[in-house]
């Protein structure tokens, strides 16, 4: 584990984001199971440390772009429990009124500008919203996360070419969780993943996503060179996705072994990791943390609570939106 | 009054938007020093500098990206596509990201920006460079379309789009860039959805868009001299289309011919004809007749080009055809 000079409080922060991610996507793993939610949905789990140490090295007013696997994302950026459940049941007091679900939520209170069903499809927003930033005078950082399958996108070339170019504060934070869908990143990506940002002249750096505190020191370095104008940068970090590529994604042999999804659950898991960590220098006692897990257990639970008793969105909301001067489009 | 070309008109529409919102910019290739191949944005970068007329690689999804980020973050970018034939390449952007956007937040975000493009064949350019393609757009919930048919228009509803928050697509007849009208010196807007009665008469509606005002115009000449008074109607947006004034024209002539220079199959006219045949089925007195392109791409030869787009003579031809009660395609 790198050392960071920040204190406990963050510390302790760190540690609390990771496991209501964690939470977060245990519960809602339980409501596709048990057929409570429409549709299905991406689990985050085992990437934890990466929106994380990210996050934590971000302002408020600094924006992210997500993916279709954004619950990490979402809550590391400072969303909460009940919006997040109610979206993702489609319920009317969700992040989006229901009408995003979880493959489009997002939090613009937090500068979450959100997830993105087309893999590799926010990555020009996030580039356009580093030029913002630029245009305006602003000292906003914007990090665009995706995943390794996204790196196969035409898209992501184009806009780091413009990002280089124009010297934007953009972070592009690729998640090598080794799968593309249901296929190996080995059988999709040729040559490095970073040499590719490189060719561009973009600084890029391959690190440990399983450490959030390697993660947290690289970003936070990165962010404030970001602000002074000397972005774009590159990270690709190295994490490992525990669910199948979603929900229904359970018979997942044929692609990956159970011995290699065992090594990294046991022996390369970022919060177990951390919570050693944390323990071995005496910054919490294992008792502060089961107490820890536990509330944010309860948290979770309560809002899934609140979010099943939640009212779906009227009928009438279904031509609201679709214009910003229009209340009702098809009236 | 004045009269100035079209080209004039858009150029004076984006320097005065751009003088009173500072958060207005132009992208796209080739827009800055050369002002673009049609030279319709000469003098904008000396005015503006080269970070609010921003010249980008040849990247027409990276740059149509990049604005959708920066409009939902802060700025109102015009993207400038060169041809309208490279829209195709920039559906997801367009389709999937900025018509969506305001959607999937549940009205909590918006893409405020102005994708500037043109149409037109006739031109001698071909297949890849003809093509009038904004039934394709005018397809998708979330995008608004207008279709200039004069540097009035073109002014007038270009400042509307700027200060429009929803995502506009505004297609030029590239054609017309040359074509002068009386245009006022002093400010204007044309509201959206307002339909504009180009010439008043009672026997027939001809309802054109674009350029094809101009043919209906002049279709309508020959048909006076004949003694048949055509009402010519140019819906200057489709997206809103001011079905109301449609409506009462066709209720009033009770015989109606669309004419755009779309595709006619799954067009434009034909979505015209059918809310008509919906609204004004017991005034109508022969069938709405479409007058599309023709279903081929756009060939080369001048001699094959020229026939694939409706002319004066040939909706003079079919508006005889339904004043005599001659029923078009009828078994």
């Amino acid at each position: 584990m790198v050392k960071t000079k920040t204190n406990t409080e963050d510390y302790l922060r760190m540690y609390r984001q990771m496991m209501r991610i964690r939470s977060f996507e245990d519960n809602a793993n339980q409501l596709y199971l048990s057929a409570k939610m429409p549709g299905l949905t991406h689990m985050y789990s085992g990437e934890e440390a990466v929106a994380v140490g990210i996050c934590e090295a971000l302002k408020v007013t600094d924006k992210i772009t997500s993916t279709h696997r954004g619950h990490g994302h979402c809550v590391a950026k400072g969303a909460n429990f009940k919006e997040m459940f109610c979206e993702l049941l489609g319920k009317e007091q969700g992040y989006c009124r229901g009408k995003g679900g979880s493959m489009h939520i997002a939090d613009q209170s937090n500068g979450n500008l959100g997830a993105n069903a087309i893999v590799g499809g926010s990555m020009g927003i996030a580039t356009g919203s580093a030029f913002t930033a630029k245009l305006l005078g602003k000292d906003d950082v914007t990090v665009c996360f995706f995943g390794d399958g996204a790196t196969a996108q035409g898209l992501m070339y184009e806009v780091m070419n413009m990002a280089a170019l124009w010297n934007l504060p953009v972070i592009y934070a690729c998640e090598n969780n080794g799968y593309s869908e249901y296929t190996k990143t080995e059988e999709i990506a040729a040559g490095s993943i970073t040499a590719r940002a490189e060719a561009f002249g973009i600084e890029a750096h391959q690190i440990d996503g399983q450490d959030v505190l390697a993660v947290n020191e690289l970003t936070q370095k990165l962010v404030a060179r970001a602000r002074k104008g000397e972005g774009p940068f590159f990270m690709e970090l190295m994490t490992y996705r525990y669910h199948g590529h979603h929900v229904g994604d359970i018979n997942r042999e044929y692609y990956r072994s159970k011995e290699e999804e065992k090594e990294w659950k046991e022996n390369r898991d970022p919060i177990i990791k951390f919570r050693s960590w944390l323990v071995e220098q005496g910054i919490a006692s294992e008792d502060e943390i089961e107490a820890m897990n536990a509330e944010i257990k309860k948290d979770a639970e309560e809002a899934v609570a609140y979010a099943e008793a939640a009212p779906y969105p009227d009928q009438s909301e279904v031509d609201m939106h679709v214009f910003t001067d229009v209340k009702h489009a098809l009236a | 009054m004045r009269e100035i070309t079209l080209s004039q008109a858009v150029n004076e529409a984006l320097a005065e938007e751009m003088r009173r919102d500072e958060t207005v910019f132009i992208i796209g290739e080739d827009v800055a020093e050369a002002g673009t191949p049609f030279k319709i944005l000469s003098g904008l970068v000396e005015e503006f500098g080269t970070d609010r007329v921003v010249d980008t690689p040849i990247s027409e999804p990276g740059f149509m990206g990049l604005a959708v980020g920066a409009a939902m973050t802060g700025t109102r970018p015009v993207v400038d596509l060169m041809f309208g034939d490279f829209i195709y390449l920039i559906m997801d952007q367009l389709c999937n990201q900025a018509a969506k956007t305001h959607y999937m937040s549940g009205g909590k975000m918006s893409a405020p920006l102005v994708l500037r493009t043109n149409m037109g064949a006739t031109r001698r350019s071909a297949a890849q460079h003809s093509q009038s393609l904004h039934a394709l757009v005018a397809h998708i919930p979330g995008l608004k379309v207008a279709m200039p048919s004069s540097a009035y228009e073109a002014k007038g509803l270009m400042k509307t789009a700027i200060r429009d928050n929803n995502p506009v697509v505004i297609f030029e007849d590239k054609l017309m860039y040359n074509d002068k009208a009386p245009v006022p010196d002093e400010e204007f807007l044309i509201p959206f959805g307002e339909a504009n009665v180009k010439r008043a008469g009672s026997d027939i509606t001809l309802i054109g868009t674009s350029s094809m005002v101009q043919v209906c115009e002049a279709a309508a000449e020959i048909l006076a001299k004949e003694g048949i008074e055509a009402e010519v109607i140019d819906p200057r947006t489709i997206v809103p289309l001011d079905e109301e004034t449609l409506i009462a024209s066709a209720k009033k002539t009770s015989r109606v011919i669309v004419v755009d220079e779309g595709h006619q199959s799954y067009g434009i006219t034909g979505e015209i004809a059918g809310r008509i045949n919906e609204k004004a089925f017991y005034h109508l007195d022969a069938p709405v007749l479409r007058m599309g392109a023709m279903d081929v791409p756009v060939p080369f030869s001048p001699a094959l080009e020229d026939i694939t787009v409706p002319t004066p003579e040939g909706v003079a031809e079919n508006a005889r055809k339904l004043m005599s009660g001659e029923m078009i395609h009828a078994a």
